[in-house]
């Protein structure tokens, strides 16, 4: 294990990125528009379109510029040019995204309108794509990477086979320094005081039980029913799973068996406390997790399905796993490792876990993700209530 | 040899999950207890989809059903050993 490690972009604040991205990011749903032009003039950029920042106010605006600054400073971007429709917030993000080193620059769209904002954008972002492909990759160690973990359309499958082996991931690569988060906060109800033990000390397990408490409440205050159209989904129920306890013990198959978290993060939270496993207080749909970890600062995301989640982001690539022989059979090409094995008894876990390790290496050091191929780019803001 | 007709995750389990593609009602079904790597047979009195729980004992209508060695919910209609264990006769105790 100990000669493990990857390539990537050791970007300017140290931290190692596999992908190099310029992203065109939009600070509001306005500027979507003119994002999209300046990806589609100059090639090799993407832009990260989204649905809100506008008049959002509190902890969800400061939500709001948590998740785009993170998204900036991730990385697997090398530069980022931001548009929104005036320059104080844009300001904000540009700022925070400079800290990190990575070149970056703003651009309002108030007083210049689309075309023109488009115009000058497009000339940055051409100086940055040129300039980020000349970067390369170097090697670098277990300890530099960051990896996240969320399961979707689960089935009894996922608990059996699919999660076991990202846990069997996870409890392999923690002794070598990886960085790792799991989330999903409402899915681990049922599962919530086994969760709580595996904190790596009593204060730890308290701020996991208040993060779960409040997620909790909030689901118990806006319900009107059992959830049983929700959580389990209408996918869960078909792939077998019959309540969300059900699914929260499967679902806490991916944090291994020796493992413990060592803090708990807000939402978009980058991780302060060293090398280690984090849980992230994140919704259960896959791309609002998926773009809060991210937002975090990791690289990597393994995803196990049962019934065949499809999502992918535009920053962080979306590895995919099932033990579900159906889904390989009509949706494999969606699938980046086949752990059905370990059903039919042809393939143990020990065997399983090591070959998503081989397949996440191989994913950093360049093999497109099938998310990646199938052009998967969902970039889903959480918003936590209503806008003023 | 081919592999077990279903899995069940620990000894205490009252429920195995079929992991084959077809199951039909009166088949003979090979199980595996993965936490003791013991083999268990079970008749299928229902139809079972790939995925979806087979009862390995008879439950009664308000017993906790036990999966993964824990709590996962209640049942709300009796269930026969050998019988299709899901939605239709086991609700969550939490929302």
């Amino acid at each position: 294990m100990s000669d493990l490690g990857f390539t990537g972009w050791r970007r300017e604040n140290g931290r190692v990125g596999i992908r190099n991205h310029v992203i065109i990011l939009p600070l509001d749903d306005l500027s979507n528009a003119a994002c999209e032009a300046v990806a589609n003039n100059i090639k090799g950029t993407i832009a990260l379109p989204h649905h809100y920042g506008r008049l959002q106010f509190g902890e969800d605006l400061e939500l709001h510029f948590r998740t785009l600054i993170g998204t900036g400073c991730n990385a697997n971007v090398a530069a980022v040019v931001v548009i929104g429709i005036e320059p104080k917030w844009t300001k904000i993000i540009t700022d925070g995204i400079a800290k990190t080193g990575k070149p970056v620059e703003g651009f309002s769209i108030e007083q210049n309108g689309d075309i023109s904002t488009i115009a000058s954008a497009s000339r940055k972002a051409k100086e940055y794509v040129q300039w980020a492909s000349e970067l390369q990759r170097e090697e670098a160690g277990m300890d530099e990477l960051w990896v996240s973990v969320k399961c979707g359309e689960s089935d009894t499958t996922s608990g059996l086979a699919s999660n076991p082996t990202v846990g069997n991931f996870i409890d392999k690569v923690n002794p070598l320094g990886t960085y790792t988060c799991f989330g999903e906060t409402s899915e681990i109800t049922g599962a919530e005081l086994v969760c709580a033990e595996r904190a790596k000390d009593e204060e730890t397990k308290a701020k996991f039980l208040k993060t779960w408490n409040a997620y909790n409440d909030f689901i118990m205050e806006c319900k009107t029913d059992d959830l049983n159209d929700s959580q389990p989904t209408k996918g869960n129920i078909e792939g077998g799973l019959t309540t969300i306890e059900e699914k929260a013990f499967g679902n806490l198959e991916k944090i291994g068996k020796k493992t413990s978290y060592i803090d708990v993060l807000e939402p978009a939270e980058a991780p302060s406390k060293g090398a280690g496993l984090y849980f992230m207080d994140t919704s259960s749909a896959a791309a609002e997790c998926v773009t809060l970890q991210a937002a975090a600062g990791f690289v990597v995301h393994l995803f196990p399905t049962g019934q065949g989640n499809i999502i992918g982001n535009p920053i962080e690539p979306v590895l995919k796993l099932t033990a579900n022989p159906r889904t390989v059979r009509t949706m494999g090409e969606h699938v980046d490792l086949d752990v059905t094995g370990i059903l039919s008894g042809d393939m143990n876990l020990d065997e399983a876990g090591d070959a998503l390790i081989d397949i996440t290496l191989r994913t950093c050091n360049g093999r497109l993700t099938a998310a990646e191929a199938l052009g998967h780019r969902e970039f889903v803001m959480t918003k936590l209530y209503r806008s003023a | 040899m081919s592999g077990p007709d279903f899995l069940v995750h620990s000894t205490e389990d009252t429920v195995g999950v079929v992991v084959v593609e077809t199951v039909t009602a009166g088949n003979d079904l090979t199980g595996l207890i993965m936490d003791k790597d013991e083999s268990v047979t079970i008749k299928a009195v229902d139809d079972i989809p790939l995925g979806h729980k087979v009862a390995m004992n008879a439950i009664s209508n308000g017993d906790t059903i036990i999966k993964y060695g824990h709590d996962i919910g209640k049942a709300v209609a009796d269930i026969p050993v050998g019988g299709h264990a899901h939605t239709q006769n086991i609700k969550t105790k939490k929302w």
